[in-house]
């Protein structure tokens, strides 16, 4: 069944296949294709080849005492190529000054899982890199002992070398690799972990990023910067409206460009595509100039689409409406309906979010040149397996025959989950008899032609009592889904989609019901760094602080009276459409715990003394939100002045992502959420009209810049043991933002805002 | 074919035959192959391509290669040596300024720019310098304090 599903990883859509079945169904596969589901399967056990722990795969030590650690995650920021080396060089006992990281190439059956996304690495990855690099150690220590013909107990490792207590004689890394090299790993009940009391490098974050080095010299390479002999430059004219095929093209006077070597012509893939182009017509030439001038010069004719008519206002009333009409029900305790006819006080609101584009720095480019019937890649990639699998795919070749190194991401936040620029460059290199050619997307291709953030209409109701205390709470979402880039448009959100924020609800309100209404996919939708939280954490935790208001009571106490005492949630288990997702991971293990919840809300209000005096026109705000199964609380203080402009001074963000490993890049990614926070708040929207993407660069698709930035972010971490199992990092940080800043308006000025981006809403 | 075009890069000189309408950034990264000058909009948005030219800063994806001829372009790689870094390099290492990095060639270029005209600038200066450069990932303040600390350390 998922077989194939698993050879050509989809993230989150199907690994709920793989664990449950459910998502085979909501896809329409054939019955038959669908096998009996094998026991539940959770975390990195359910991603596609799993984990490897096997030191002979990741580390390599030399004669001379260099150890080289292989990362098998991608880079695009997150500080991976730190984190996962740092771990197994602990438990290796290695010093880090004679340790080296390089990057796997894309090899999931050799690596184990390498689909970077979803807040996952160190999650999945902690346990398997200290096995790893414990099993290492051992080979080292059998190695010594053997050497010296003495007993295994009487060795320990102890920074870069094998001690033997008795005699104190020592033995180097480097003196031991060899012999260690031919020994088998112990078996995993084996191992023997240090004691985490013993860290040097875990949890104390005092290693820089291995990175630092090439980025500050220009040595760091790219997905754009690789260079190969001979190769050659596209660019590619896609399709300006989603779904409309090429009728015609002129390419004379491309081909008059100096510099331009080839017009091709590029099939696009009739919908559900996945991650396979969208088709058009790419000019190749000698430089990337030259590329983008032929591209100018095409004289292209396209035939109309059906998603000719998306229009962005148009489709906003329509997801509105949809949102005030009883939808499909995902939690349903209590009597909703009944308890909001009873109520002392009613309070409803409608929350609209836009499109976003991900807009990573860095442009999508790959680079393919094929020999001899296979296809090398060289790429940014989030998913280089996935690269492969799709490249093998339409080229018709085995996965085998595709190769992929994986360079740096200058950025990636799920663009680069979808490798549709990785198979053109493959089909280009084709189409120059397997000449290298690098495909390179301008910011307009990248702009206009991206896997969009979901457009979203959230419609909340609220019942309060007398006291102004929640009876009843109702919260239905609409959003065309992501699923429609994998299968038939399924019109409703995926299990992954609704358990973001939006079924996971944490609220002790008796009466409450979750409901998501049906949305049509006019564009790709692809996830964009938290995905689908950002929408409803925005409403849900707007909304708590409008009820604070109505309630006369003060957001702080009233988001913490809603999240009532601290409990585990019972969500739903079983089957589609209810089963809550859970990030994937085993709810014994990651439940929903609001007493997490409850602490970071009290450290992030503590830190940032909730309730001090401001000048006039400030104002705090605080939101919270559990995603990634990491707990963040936010605290913004906004300033907005007589004109409307918005400042940010501070920021308290509280982190309970369990036990970490490297808390400088906790702190760093909470930083970089409140600024990507700030820009989706603030100002960046995509939006259609006749089909086509209305922004086209940074000029009319604004993200934050250095003067409106928050300008101080104050990271708190709440301290863990070994024993509460790690959460993501990269993605919880953001959801919290953007409500805690339209919180903070709210107390500030008075004006609610409930539809992003800001832009002009606050100006006189 | 036009004349090639002569200019000096990093303190080499160098001879380009690259059409005279070909923005620099395309001549470094496809010509020379210097990618420390990265290609992010294509429009002078982000400055992710920002070079030195004589000293001053320019986005080189929207400076054409005929209006640098004769004159000397520095890029990040001609900053500071693998033994003896640049001042802004340390402190951009030392404030783990970097998360993609992507932003980083300009930020520090622009940062260069800035310490040569203005040895000691405020912090409200160095933000106004680099208030057109793009970082996505969104390490702004430690950008602002990596450029502080090259002032402070010199």
């Amino acid at each position: 069944m998922a077989r194939i599903s698993i050879e050509q990883p989809s993230r989150r859509l199907l690994l709920q296949g793989v664990a449950a079945g459910g998502l085979l169904l909501a896809l329409r596969l054939p019955a038959a294709a669908v096998e009996a589901a094998p026991e539940a399967k959770y975390g990195a056990d359910a991603m596609p080849h799993g984990v490897v722990r096997d030191p002979h795969v990741f580390v390599s030590i030399a004669p001379d005492g260099i150890v080289t650690i292989l990362c098998h995650r991608a880079e695009m920021g997150q500080g991976v190529r730190t984190g996962l080396p740092m771990i197994i060089a602990e438990e290796l006992d290695a010093d880090w000054a004679k340790v080296r990281v390089r990057q796997a190439p894309g090899d999931e059956p050799r690596y184990g899982n390498q689909d970077t996304d979803g807040s996952r690495s160190t999650r999945h990855f902690l346990q398997p890199m200290r096995e790893c690099g414990a099993a290492a150690r051992m080979l080292l220590e059998d190695a010594a002992a053997a050497r010296w013909g003495v007993k295994r107990e009487e060795v320990a490792a102890r920074n870069h070398e094998v001690v033997h207590a008795p005699t104190g004689r020592t033995l180097g890394y480097g003196a031991l690799a060899a012999d260690a090299a031919k020994l088998r790993p112990p078996a995993l009940e084996a191992i023997r972990l240090k004691d985490p009391a013993s860290f040097r490098y875990i949890g104390k974050g005092e290693l820089g990023l291995v990175d630092n080095f090439d980025i500050t010299t220009g040595r760091a390479v790219y997905g754009q910067d690789t260079i190969l002999p001979g190769m050659l430059f596209a660019v590619v004219a896609r399709p300006p409206v989603f779904g409309a095929s090429l009728a015609a093209v002129d390419d004379g006077a491309a081909l008059k460009v100096p510099g331009v070597v080839k017009v091709v012509r590029i099939e696009g893939t009739p919908a559900p595509a996945k991650f396979q182009p969208l088709g058009g017509v790419a000019v190749v030439a000698r430089n990337t100039w030259a590329a983008m001038q032929g591209r100018e010069a095409l004289k292209l004719r396209w035939n109309d689409s059906p998603h000719a008519g998306y229009d962005s206002e148009a489709y906003r009333a329509a997801l509105t409406e949809t949102s005030r009409k009883p939808a499909r029900r995902l939690r349903d305790e209590g009597d909703a309906t009944d308890a909001l006819a009873k109520a002392a006080k009613r309070v409803a609101a409608d929350y609209y979010t836009p499109h976003l584009a991900h807009a990573q720095m860095e442009p999508p480019a790959a680079t393919a040149r094929i020999r001899d019937g296979a296809c090398e890649v060289w790429t940014s990639a989030q998913s280089p397996y996935s690269v492969r699998g799709e490249v093998a795919a339409r080229l018709k070749l085995p996965i085998e025959k595709v190769t992929v190194t994986c360079e740096l991401l200058g950025g990636g936040f799920g663009r680069k989950s979808k490798c549709d620029y990785a198979v053109e460059a493959a089909l280009l290199s084709q189409a120059m008899d397997g000449q290298p050619v690098k495909v390179v997307w301008t910011r307009e291709d990248d702009i206009q032609h991206d896997y969009f953030h979901t457009v979203a209409a959230d419609h909340l109701e609220a019942g309060l009592d007398a006291e102004g205390r929640a009876s009843a709470w109702l919260h239905r979402s609409v959003f065309p889904s992501i699923g429609s880039i994998f299968a038939p448009d399924p019109k409703h959100g995926m299990a992954f989609e609704v358990g973001m924020g939006l079924q996971d609800t944490p609220f002790a309100v008796p009466n409450l019901r979750i409901e998501n209404g049906e949305a049509e996919a006019h564009t790709r939708i692809g996830w964009f760094r938290s995905v689908l939280n950002v929408p409803h954490v925005f409403a849900m935790q707007s909304f708590a602080a409008e009820l604070a208001h109505a309630a006369g009571r003060d957001q702080k106490d009233y988001l913490l009276e809603l999240i009532g005492p601290p409990r585990q949630i019972p969500l739903p288990q079983g089957t589609e459409p209810t089963q809550y997702w859970n990030y994937n991971e085993d709810p014994r293990k990651y439940p929903v715990d609001t007493g997490r919840l409850r602490r970071v809300v009290e450290l992030a209000a503590e830190k940032a003394d909730w309730g001090r005096s401001l000048p006039p026109r400030h104002g705090l705000g605080i939101a919270a939100h559990r995603s990634f199964v990491t707990y963040v609380a936010t605290v913004v203080e906004v300033a907005v002045d007589d004109q409307g402009r918005v400042s940010v001074p501070r920021v308290d963000v509280a982190v309970d992502c369990g036990f970490f490993v490297n808390p400088d890049r906790i702190r760093s990614q909470m930083e970089g959420a409140c600024v990507m926070g700030m820009s989706l708040a603030m100002k960046s929207a995509i939006t259609f009209k006749g089909g086509q993407v209305q922004q086209s660069n940074y000029t009319d698709y604004e993200v934050c810049r250095i003067d409106d930035a928050p300008r101080e972010v104050r990271v708190h971490i709440v301290p863990a043991g070994i024993e509460v199992p790690p959460g993501g990092v990269g993605e919880p940080g953001l959801p919290p933002f953007a409500p805690a800043l339209c919180n903070a308006i709210f107390a500030a000025v008075g004006k609610r805002i409930r539809e992003l981006p800001i832009a002009e809403q606050l100006k006189a | 074919m036009t004349a090639p075009t002569k200019l000096q890069v990093n303190g080499r000189a160098v001879t380009v035959a690259a059409e005279p309408d070909t923005p620099l950034l395309y001549v470094l990264r496809n010509d020379l192959a210097l990618n420390g000058a990265k290609f992010g909009c294509g429009l002078g948005q982000c400055g992710a391509c920002t070079v030195l030219v004589d000293g001053q800063p320019v986005r080189s994806c929207v400076t054409d290669l005929s209006a640098v001829a004769g004159r000397s372009v520095t890029t990040l790689e001609g900053l500071g040596t693998a033994d003896n870094l640049h001042k802004l390099q340390r402190a951009f290492i030392a404030e783990q300024a970097a998360q993609c990095g992507y932003c980083i060639p300009g930020m520090i270029m622009e940062a260069k720019a800035l310490l040569d005209r203005m040895p000691e600038p405020a912090e409200a200066e160095i933000r106004n310098a680099l208030a057109d450069h793009l970082c996505r990932c969104g390490t702004h303040n430690r950008i602002v304090a990596a450029v502080q600390r090259a002032v402070r350390e010199g």
